[in-house]
């Protein structure tokens, strides 16, 4: 029991669960930004590996770590232009359209990375974001490991939950994209056009989802490997029902989530040699399961997701 | 400005022809990686071509592919005509070779006659669950089947990994990770002698005809198609809509469940943790391929195991990453997505004094 104790006192343990929750806070924002206009972006797991490759490849190619940030947003936001066109002016099954654009995504990206490098028996690396080092803030005790010797993405990613949070609540064109989601009809009988917000909606929230995979190849990790993504779209998917669709609500689901996932690792180093240790890995899935389950019973789920809306029917 | 119109009846013409346009869409749509990768495309379209139809071997060797491929394609076909998001396929399979392996290696003896349908049922029943879970965790409490059923392929895969090292770990496989073999009784036999096609395939042939009958000619196919097109009216109509979910939910799995058996006792003999290469996830393309229909499951199997028998010889000749394969089926799936669109909806051009 002490030991558990120890493992919630210390630094080390809380600055983990923070960078594990990185790429979960940008996905579920995405699947946010997309589900509150009204479109299921299942296409989240391959946008995740398009930020991943993209996002490496460009920093890889140009040494500019802040250039392949901004790859993977552009190419993560064209994969959701993809879903968009196909989910909202055509009307297409968001199911089937968002697990194409997951097939498709990371074939693609895996047929690139072989295609670019094809003999390699060390997968290239590059120089990842580092740890910030502020003046006297990431000195100091607890906060300072904690928040302050983040990697610049961490703090990107909170970041983006003040905008969205900003943009949902507080500006009239997040009014509109939650309206969007919600009576169609409405937002069109207003002079708003319904097919524009849409699209805007779903490329925003892709670009986000991406910079989640951008975390893993430049900041948590340094190279590019297939499967690294590993379902965390999913996990997102999950997320953000249990977070009623809320920024705060997202953040904090992210972090929870974080927090379980670094203690599995530490109770697993413990209690390794009892329990085999895929028990373990199974964690965040299971979690994910039950987090639906539980807020499942009273989602508030956008009422025109899945629905394709058509101007002048109804 | 232009305007879409929905036709009045979806043009029939345009139904069935968009699978078959779709899948040589795809293939065509293949010539730009191609060229991106640097590979003279005629020949290595020629190479694809004869690397399915080259030799009794190859073309046995794509058989063998559609095999998994039929068994999960008509288990999201069956799931989806009821609007039952099964994307767990990919563990289904598993839990379906597990359970194979569980009583298949010297669990129980018996003949062939015995056995072999013995081991069948337990993958199907295995299967079975593995949907009947995410099903229940929906009508109980409303969990999203398209996310538990997801998720579970990745727990259910961890759990392969770890009775592989643990109770169905071989003794002797020198520290592999991998089951003991399928005693002799229960191994689906070889169809032809040093192929490794096996008796799977025609039990898949099998099951899509059966699957084909239900749907088409039965009232349990009329019940769960009138669930999937309107649940509310289905549900007025008397029918006890949550029963007929939940039983779907069991066929599907139990469907992916077999092609889980069909491998390791048709094709592999043991178990690994790397039985699939996805063949759950693919069987969704082939039913979306297959516009749903059992007998198009067939068709469209047999379309998707030559595009990755083929596109293997040719990356074996010609150095392309056999990604190329995935690459096609994805943009296939897309392909049909679209053209389905086109079936339905006519594209006007409106001038804009009209539209106003």
């Amino acid at each position: 029991m002490m030991d558990i104790l120890q493992i919630f006192l210390s630094d080390s343990f809380w600055a983990a669960s923070l960078r594990i929750a990185t790429p979960l806070i940008f996905g579920v924002l995405g699947a946010l930004l997309c589900e509150r206009s009204g479109v299921l972006n299942l296409g989240i797991e391959g946008i995740f590996v398009v930020g991943a490759m993209m996002g490496w490849l460009v920093a890889y190619l140009t040494g500019s770590l802040w250039l392949g940030v901004i790859a993977a947003a552009l190419s993560g936001g064209l994969f959701g232009l993809f879903h968009a066109i196909l989910t909202v002016p055509l009307g297409l099954s968001q199911h089937v359209s968002g697990l194409g654009i997951t097939m498709f995504a990371t074939a693609l990206m895996s047929f690139a990375y072989r295609t670019i490098f094809p003999q390699v028996a060390t997968p290239p690396r590059i120089e990842p974001f580092r740890a910030l080092d502020i003046p006297v803030l990431s000195d100091l005790p607890f906060l300072g490991p904690v928040l302050f010797q983040q990697t610049a993405l961490t703090w990107l990613a909170l970041l983006m939950v003040g905008l969205v949070w900003y943009l949902m609540d507080r500006t009239a064109l997040g009014v509109a994209i939650k309206a969007v989601g919600d009576n169609p009809d409405a937002v069109n009988a207003q002079g708003l056009s319904v097919m524009r917000l849409r699209i805007g909606a779903v490329v925003a929230g892709s670009a986000l989802m991406a910079l989640g995979g951008a975390f893993l190849t430049m900041s948590a990790f340094d190279a590019f490997f297939f499967g690294m993504v590993n379902g965390r779209g999913w996990i997102c998917i999950a997320l953000v029902i249990f977070a009623s669709w809320q920024p705060r609500k997202a953040l904090l689901g992210a972090l929870l989530f974080g927090m379980f996932d670094a203690l599995q690792v530490r109770l697993q180093t413990m209690a390794g040699a009892i329990v085999p240790g895929q028990v373990f890995l199974m964690v965040p899935y299971v979690l994910s399961i039950i987090a639906l389950i539980i807020a499942a019973r009273k989602a508030d789920y956008p009422r025109a997701l899945l629905k394709p809306w058509f101007k002048g029917q109804r | 400005m232009i305007e879409i119109v929905p036709r009045e009846q979806p043009s029939r013409r345009l139904t069935t022809g968009v699978p078959l346009l779709a899948a040589i869409g795809s293939l065509l749509l293949a010539a730009i990686p191609l060229a991106f990768a640097g590979a003279p495309i005629f020949e290595a379209y020629g190479q694809m071509f004869t690397g399915v139809f080259g030799s009794l071997f190859s073309f046995t060797e794509m058989l063998t592919r559609a095999t998994p491929l039929i068994f999960t394609g008509l288990a999201a076909a069956v799931a989806f005509r009821a609007k039952l998001w099964n994307i767990g396929g990919e563990g289904q399979l598993y839990l379906g070779a597990m359970a194979a392996v569980w009583v298949g290696t010297g669990m129980i003896d018996g003949p062939p006659i015995l056995l072999v349908p013995v081991v069948l049922l337990a993958g199907a029943i295995a299967g079975g669950l593995g949907m009947l879970g995410p099903a229940l965790l929906k009508t109980r409490f409303g969990a999203d089947e398209v996310v538990t059923s997801l998720l579970l392929n990745f727990i259910i895969l961890i759990f392969v990994q770890m009775m592989l090292e643990g109770p169905l770990k071989d003794p002797m496989s020198l520290g592999w990770p991998q089951s003991e073999p399928i005693v002799d009784e229960a191994v689906l036999p070889q169809l032809i002698a040093k192929m490794r096609l096996h008796a799977g395939f025609l039990l898949a042939i099998g099951t899509a005809i059966i699957a084909h009958v239900i749907m088409a000619m039965t009232v349990w196919g009329l019940r769960i198609r009138a669930v999937g097109e309107n649940a509310a009216a289905a549900r007025h109509a008397g029918m006890p809509v949550k029963r007929i979910f939940l039983a779907v939910a069991f066929a599907s799995g139990a469907l992916a469940g077999i092609a889980g058996v069909s491998e390791v006792a048709g094709l592999k003999g043991y178990l690994t943790s790397d039985l699939s290469p996805g063949f759950g996830y693919t069987g969704i393309v082939v039913a979306m391929l297959a516009g749903l229909s059992p007998l198009g499951v067939v068709a469209a199997a047999l379309f998707i195991a030559s595009v990755f028998v083929g596109t293997d010889s040719m990356s074996r000749a010609m150095g392309v990453s056999s990604f190329l394969a995935d690459l096609t089926v994805s943009m296939s799936l897309i392909c049909v997505l679209l053209g389905g669109f086109f079936a339905r909806f006519r594209i006007r051009r409106v001038r804009t004094e009209d539209a106003a």
